[in-house]
């Protein structure tokens, strides 16, 4: 099983390095483009058949390591 | 008073926090390994300053899950004090030892200089020697030191007396309300981005950071009932 994570850093959380690709982007002539927000993806192969199970324990992944709740927010994909 | 600096792998500030404890206050001093799963000897635990694991995933994500971590988790049950600077700041946000999470410059730049400090709260462990209100001269040097927390946290912190420092003059990094350091409720353990290990001398630009060892070592005479020193 493959395991699809998006961690983000939370709307209210300032996000300096998306604020200069927005720059960035304004100055290559990208004039539509409005605010820029970067995160992570990350790809788990899982060892699991158990579908349930599996997610239950990615869960546990993403609130103890792959995000921190205070400053992110994350979303998943099970995959197979 | 015994003190114990971690290393983690990377951590480069380990020799500056044991060189400091020894110029300033010459107590008894051992680096204890990341692997390390005893810290009962240990009066003071320093987590100091670089870049734990790379700095991978987040700066401290990784460290906070090290065997030793869960010797400092009973350590800050216990009341014993602890210190972290810089990374150890990270790495102590991190574990949920103490609120809120340091995020990437505002300037997106590695700031490296001294910066004015004003000390909030003098009834830590490690702020005692110093008068509220204080402005102290202590160098600053990352590039994730902008202090992260909502409103409501930032409103508890204030109300139980959790900020420790703050920027006095330019804000170096974006931190919410100018926020340089805190500490959890019961006030033994601090978390701060500028490094007073770095500032114990005058030869060093500030000896304004020596009173932070002059202090811990006061608390724990205090503690156990012993003369305290100047």
């Amino acid at each position: 099983m493959k395991a699809k994570v998006f961690v983000t850093i939370k709307e209210n959380v300032l996000d300096p390095q998306g604020n200069a690709v927005q720059g960035a982007l304004h100055t290559m002539g990208f004039a539509e483009v409005g605010k820029v927000r970067i995160g992570k993806y990350m790809e788990i192969e899982l060892d699991t058949a158990d579908r349930n199970e599996g997610e239950q324990r990615l869960i546990a992944m993403c609130e103890k390591l792959l995000a921190n709740t205070v400053i992110e927010d994350y979303r998943y994909e099970l995959e197979g | 008073m015994n003190f114990a600096v971690l290393v983690f792998p990377a951590s480069n500030c380990d020799i500056d926090c044991f060189k400091a404890v020894e110029d300033t206050i010459g107590q008894p001093v051992d680096y204890v390994f990341h692997t390390a799963t005893d810290l009962s000897q240990y009066d003071a635990i320093l987590i100091p300053g670089g870049f734990s694991y790379g700095d991978y995933l987040r700066c401290g994500a990784i460290a906070q899950f090290a065997p030793v971590m869960a010797e400092v988790r009973k350590a800050a049950e216990a009341g014993k004090f602890i210190l972290g600077i810089c990374n150890g700041f990270q790495i102590l946000t991190e574990a949920r030892l103490l609120p809120g999470a340091l995020i990437r410059n505002n300037s997106l730049k590695f700031r490296c200089h001294s910066a004015d400090l004003i000390v909030e709260n003098n009834s830590t462990a490690f702020t005692r020697a110093y008068r509220a209100g204080e402005m102290i001269d202590i160098p600053i040097a990352h590039g994730e030191g902008s202090y992260y927390v909502d409103d409501e946290t930032l409103a508890q912190l204030k109300a139980d007396n959790q900020i420790v420092f703050r920027y006095a003059g330019e804000n170096p990094n974006g931190s919410v309300d100018n926020i340089a350091g805190v500490c959890n409720k019961e006030g033994n353990v601090v978390g701060m981005m500028p490094h007073p290990e770095r500032a114990v001398h005058e030869l060093l630009g500030s000896e304004d950071g020596a009173r932070m060892f002059t202090s811990v070592l006061n608390a724990w005479r205090e503690r156990h009932g012993a003369a305290s020193v100047r």
